[in-house]
């Protein structure tokens, strides 16, 4: 005879806890050791801009931002195109997860810009076409966070919310070439473009540095996340299922209670 | 202008977001293993 399995069973289990693997572990310290090592680098090894003054040293938290951004909400296309091809729930939840970073990501490079802008160009914000569409960008991903969240089936959600992924990733080459595009107050592209060529040796390791070690934190982020995503679905999925069986034994006990009210009544009648 | 403030605000911000989210994303994936039985965490 085989013992039917409740689906609830197995919560609170003992064992190890949390989202870590080994994998994980060591990309963590390896990431860690990058941001002390951009620390150090930003604010000791590093000098000051010839232009830009100290003002520089936001640059490396600012450039790095909008790179991993852009890798988010990229990866956030490539697995909403998949799902989309093959309806897989991995990556339905990579595209959520990387969606939730790059927001995140995308807020911090506003903040750290116009944080950077208010000494430069004496104001924290103008509505010129590189903040502009960033702000638009970052409101649209913002969107699609939303858009997770109403309440429906779970597949048509996750293949509305695939659409607004891969649709939302046109404004990432728009964001970016914004500065050739129209007249912009806010510099070129010195990264992904043409190089700078007055930026100082040190200045440009520290970048390269700071998008590293962004970068290493984004994969790190991204693995957890998902696992917290996938951990929320098994939960979600094992609480619906213990709420089925929940039912099943209550219209069984319903309809056994019935039937004997049923013979109560019958025995009751006749003579 | 003194710059550093804003120079020290950018980093500070930055460093608190992120330590924010990674703790919420530690805790939360701890609070959720715990009612996963470890054959369904395919990472262990």
């Amino acid at each position: 005879m085989t013992e039917s399995r409740h689906p609830a069973e197995g919560r609170n289990r003992p064992g190890p806890a949390g989202t870590s693997s080994a994998g994980t572990k060591v990309l963590g310290l390896v990431t860690i050791a990058g941001l002390v090592t951009l620390v150090l680098f930003a604010f000791v090894f590093s000098p000051a801009d010839t232009d830009l003054g100290e003002t520089v040293r936001i640059m490396y938290v600012h450039v790095p931002s909008a790179i991993v951004t852009y890798l988010a909400f990229a990866l956030t296309a490539v697995g909403s195109a998949v799902y989309l091809k093959n309806r897989s729930e991995f990556w339905d939840l990579l595209a959520w997860s990387s969606a939730e970073i790059g927001v995140l990501f995308c807020g911090l490079m506003l903040v750290t810009g116009m944080l950077w802008g208010r000494p430069t160009w004496g104001t924290y914000w103008v509505w010129d076409a590189r903040l502009t569409s960033t702000a638009v960008m970052f409101l649209l991903y913002v969107g699609y966070l939303a858009l997770r969240r109403v309440p429906g089936e779970g597949e048509v959600v996750a293949r509305r919310a695939a659409v607004v992924g891969l649709g939302a990733v046109l404004i990432v080459p728009i964001v970016h070439k914004s500065v050739d595009w129209w007249r912009s107050l806010h510099q070129e592209a010195t990264t992904l473009g043409q190089l700078d060529p007055e930026i100082d040796g040190l200045q440009y390791f520290t970048l390269f540095l700071g998008m590293a070690a962004f970068g290493c934190l984004f994969v790190w982020l991204v693995m957890h996340r998902f696992r917290v995503a996938y951990l929320a679905r098994q939960v979600e999925s094992s609480g619906l299922q213990a709420a089925i069986a929940e039912r099943r034994a209550e219209a069984v006990g319903d309809g056994s209670a019935a039937e004997s009210r049923q013979t109560s009544t019958s025995e009751g009648v006749s003579p | 202008m003194n710059e550093w403030p804003y120079i020290i605000g950018a980093w500070a911000a930055v460093s608190a977001a992120l330590v924010a989210y990674v703790a919420w994303i530690l805790v939360r994936g701890r609070q959720l293993s715990r009612q996963v039985p470890p054959e369904e965490r395919r990472w262990m």
